[in-house]
């Protein structure tokens, strides 16, 4: 587990699980200094500086914070993925990548030559390109919310294509890693806090239900706990 | 191992594996097994609490077979061109020591009689214009009668939890009135009822259905099996399917067969040998052994024997003896040959219904196995002749312990976004005060669906990948709405405030895309006639007689059930005809 860095970061992560932060702890406020000290904490160590500013960008947009609880940004969900590029996944290890590689029927499944990693390299430059040749030269990190979330919409149901790749195809990839960001164990670097799993209700790694497996319709009375015993 | 001949060799460590090389070694034979995949042992990298983490396991593929080194081209017609099934989705076989008996959930089915002989069930019953044009009806040419004694043997040694309806006859229980009669009750009472199965129970009654527990290879209680090897009981974790059972109460060759079998001398298990092919003698009669690669050093292997088991992953089955020369391979333009014919899956389609805001379905304890079915729409447990189509399935609440990544990553349901704003407000709704039933159903197999060589794609050892061709039929899409139909009419029953009908839609072409089931089938299939089947009804090859072939491999049909029961019987009733008739006298045990 990584130990976070200052007494701010530990007392808001400390927090991040709660009902009560989100509805008393002046939210803008703590929403605003944890995004700048999610950003800055953490050094990616595959993306760039402009694929890290949209990361965190769509990471958000695709799970927003609302009354329920932060986005996937202050999650660690970019943190997540960037890690996930160095594992046997991000390179591709656990796919069939021999060729030749042909397009085929949608549901026949994934036929590109890219693993994960090399995925996100060109379609994040080519969604960069697109979005500075429609919006005088600015990157997607730059747009309004609106605007992002337009361009997300686009890329899900497009048939445009970032690169190599199709747009959907990149949307499903980004969706899916940010969704798992957000909800594996924090080990992975996301799930900041435990607060994906305090949001569904989650319990995490407890796995002993032998004393509540019918409930009746109550929910399960525990909090989350995590594989290396952090609770929330 | 320095030996160059043994006795027998088994081909793959899974659950028909290790039965076969525990009754072989039982009967004296040196036995060695041979699995491609990694040694595992639940107490090294299947403990806790590191085996609880759903990316590491199910997400990440833990106990399911690396793709990058050999996997399955599909297309859905014979005029299309075949592509790689590049990444894990659609099944997910499993690689290692227990195979996909280790990451399985755990329903134990037997089977429903019935579909032992669908074919000749459906012409005396319905006639023989009822089977629709290109469809490949057939009979097992094995009756219920004669494998009861190997379902009663496998569920005790699997373990499993269960409510009978009759034993010899008698009413014994509140089970399933559907199914066979037993020879014995379940080793181990039915496993509890989580809150969305006992809200199944009730309302299915209601509605003048006929709910049972499902039977389950999760231990409902502590258990010792035949082979002395003990099982702790099932915690409700939910961490069955995709994953090591840290509690050792989830049935697996790993926990009930092998600690047995590796005490045993004449037992020798191979890990990290990837069989490349079964040899065959200049007439193609009879197996000398096979050839493996160590996939520690690079090297192959030649290892003879008398008898060789071919009991790897289904399809598997089938591209070894493609890749071996066993048997003719099947051509559907001229309907000859056998092995790649019949290559059946499941039909399978998930309903949901979301109660009241203040009803908690915990949807994270589980069991795999355990919940609460019906069958009064499978097999031909009911009247097929107004409605046009052959076979059935059970309907199930089989909340098997649902987790955050596969919940938040397949979405919400109904019409709620998959992501953005309204999307974390449906996923905690679905999440905490939903549930899901399935239609589990069968598949029937026809002429234009089948498993060959592939033409242009190969594995890391330069062999050709398997190819399946597979769509989804007509008669197939039929039956499963019309049980999907037979759902609504529950969910209503039990009060739901909205609820999603899943469904297969007319014309619906088979997406490789998303999970559906591992219950994939035939391909090498069992049956009386050697032209239309590749084994006999003790699973021998019919053109080389000292290799059986065990597995769902051997299924005609795709049946309603999850076939994991029905492949353990067959193990047994094969492995008992090897010992009381093969073994003394070895050759065709049915002439052809």
């Amino acid at each position: 587990m990584k130990i976070p860095s200052s007494t701010r970061r530990n007392f808001t992560a400390g927090l991040l699980g709660s009902a009560s932060f989100w509805m008393y702890g002046g939210h803008k406020v703590w929403a605003d200094a944890l995004q700048s000290e999610s950003l800055q904490s953490y050094e990616p160590k595959y993306f760039n500086r402009e694929e890290w500013l949209f990361l965190n960008a769509a990471c958000a947009r695709i799970f927003p914070a609302d009354a329920h609880g932060p986005d996937a940004a202050l999650l660690g969900a970019p943190e997540f993925i960037d890690r996930q590029m160095d594992t046997p996944y991000g390179h591709g290890e656990l796919w069939y990548m021999s060729g030749p590689f042909k397009e085929g029927a949608p549901n026949l499944g994934y036929q590109l030559s890219l693993p994960p990693r090399d995925l996100y390299r060109q379609a994040i430059a080519a969604a960069n390109t697109y979005v500075r040749d429609h919006h005088q030269g600015q990157t997607f990190a730059q747009l309004t919310i609106p605007e992002q979330i337009a361009l997300l919409k686009l890329f899900e149901q497009g048939t445009m294509t970032l690169g190599a790749v199709p747009a959907h195809t990149f949307f499903e990839q980004l969706r899916q890693n940010t969704l798992e960001g957000v909800f594996s164990d924090p080990l992975y670097g996301g799930n900041k806090a435990l607060a994906g799993w305090t949001l569904l209700g989650f319990p995490g790694a407890r796995a002993d239900f032998m004393d509540w497996v019918n409930q009746k319709g109550a929910p399960y009375p525990f909090g989350p706990v995590s594989i290396s015993g952090e609770t929330a | 191992m320095c030996a160059k001949k043994v006795d027998a060799i088994v081909i793959g460590a899974g659950w028909a594996g290790s039965i076969l090389a525990k009754e072989l070694t039982e009967a004296g034979l040196s036995v060695v097994m041979l699995e491609r995949g990694d040694e595992r042992a639940t107490a090294v990298e299947g403990d806790y609490p590191s085996s609880i983490d759903e990316l590491r396991g199910a997400i990440r593929h833990r106990l399911f077979q690396n793709l990058s080194q050999s996997t399955v081209t599909i297309r859905n017609t014979l005029d299309q061109e075949a592509l790689p099934y590049r990444r894990l989705a659609a099944f997910l076989p499993g690689e290692g020591v227990g195979g996909a008996g280790l990451h399985w959930s755990g329903v134990h089915f037997r089977v429903a009689p019935d579909d032992l002989a669908l074919r000749t069930n459906v012409v005396a019953r319905y006639g023989k214009n009822f089977i629709p044009e290109g469809m490949n009806l057939q009979d097992y040419g094995v009756t219920y009668e004669e494998l009861e004694p190997f379902f009663d043997k496998a569920e005790k040694v699997f373990g499993t939890s269960g409510e009978p309806y009759t034993i010899k006859g008698k009413i014994a229980g509140n089970g399933n009135r559907f199914a066979p009669d037993r020879s014995d009750a379940f080793p181990l009472p039915a496993m509890g009822e989580v809150y969305s199965a006992s809200l199944f129970r009730s309302a299915a009654a209601n509605v003048g259905y006929h709910p049972y527990a499902l039977p389950a290879a999760n231990a409902s209680a502590q258990y010792t099996n035949p082979y002395g090897v003990q099982m702790g009981p099932c915690n409700f974790c939910g961490y069955c399917s995709g994953y090591d059972c840290y509690m050792y109460s989830k049935a697996s060759p790993n926990v009930n067969i092998l600690p047995a079998l590796r005490q045993d001398p004449k037992f020798t298990l191979i890990t990290k040998a990837h069989v490349l092919k079964v040899n065959l003698d200049a007439d193609n009669k009879k197996a000398t052994g096979v050839s493996y690669l160590d996939l520690r050093t690079k090297k192959q292997v030649e290892l003879d024997a008398d008898l060789v088991i071919i009991s790897a992953f289904q399809f598997h089955n089938v591209h070894l003896m493609l890749l071996s020369g066993i048997g003719q391979p099947y051509n559907p333009q001229q309907n000859t040959g056998t092995v790649g014919r019949n290559f059946v899956y499941q039909t399978i389609t998930t309903s949901r219904a979301w109660l009241s805001p203040k009803q908690y379905t915990n949807l994270f304890v589980g069991a795999g196995g355990a919940g609460v079915a019906i069958d009064d729409f499978n097999s031909m447990n009911f009247d097929h002749g107004p409605l046009g189509f052959v076979g059935g399935s059970p309907v199930w609440v089989n909340q098997a312990g649902v987790k955050p990544i596969a919940a938040a990553v397949g979405g919400p349901g109904g019409k709620a976004p998959t992501w953005g704003e309204g999307y974390k407000e449906a996923m905690v709704d679905t999440y905490r005060h939903s549930l899901t039933i399935d239609a589990h159903g069968s598949n029937m197999a026809y002429r234009d669906v089948y498993l060959d060589l592939d033409p242009t794609y190969s594995n890391a050892y330069g062999q050709p990948l398997l190819r399946m061709t597979f769509n989804w039929k007509d008669n197939d899409i039929r039956m499963n709405q019309y049980v999907v139909g037979k759902i609504e009419p529950i969910i209503k029953a039990m009060g739901a405030t909205k609820y999603s009908l899943g469904m297969l839609k007319d014309g619906e072409v088979f997406d490789t895309r998303r999970y559906q089931t591992t219950h994939l089938g035939g391909g090498a299939i069992m049956g009386t006639d050697p032209k239309t089947s590749c084994v006999n009804r003790y699973l021998q090859s019919w053109d080389v007689s000292n290799v059986f072939v065990i597995g769902a491999s051997a299924f005609p049909q795709g049946m309603g059930y999850n076939p994991t029961g029905m492949v353990a019987a067959l193990a047994y009733w094969a492995a008992y005809h090897i010992r009381t008739t093969y073994l003394k006298n070895p050759g065709p045990m049915v002439q052809a």
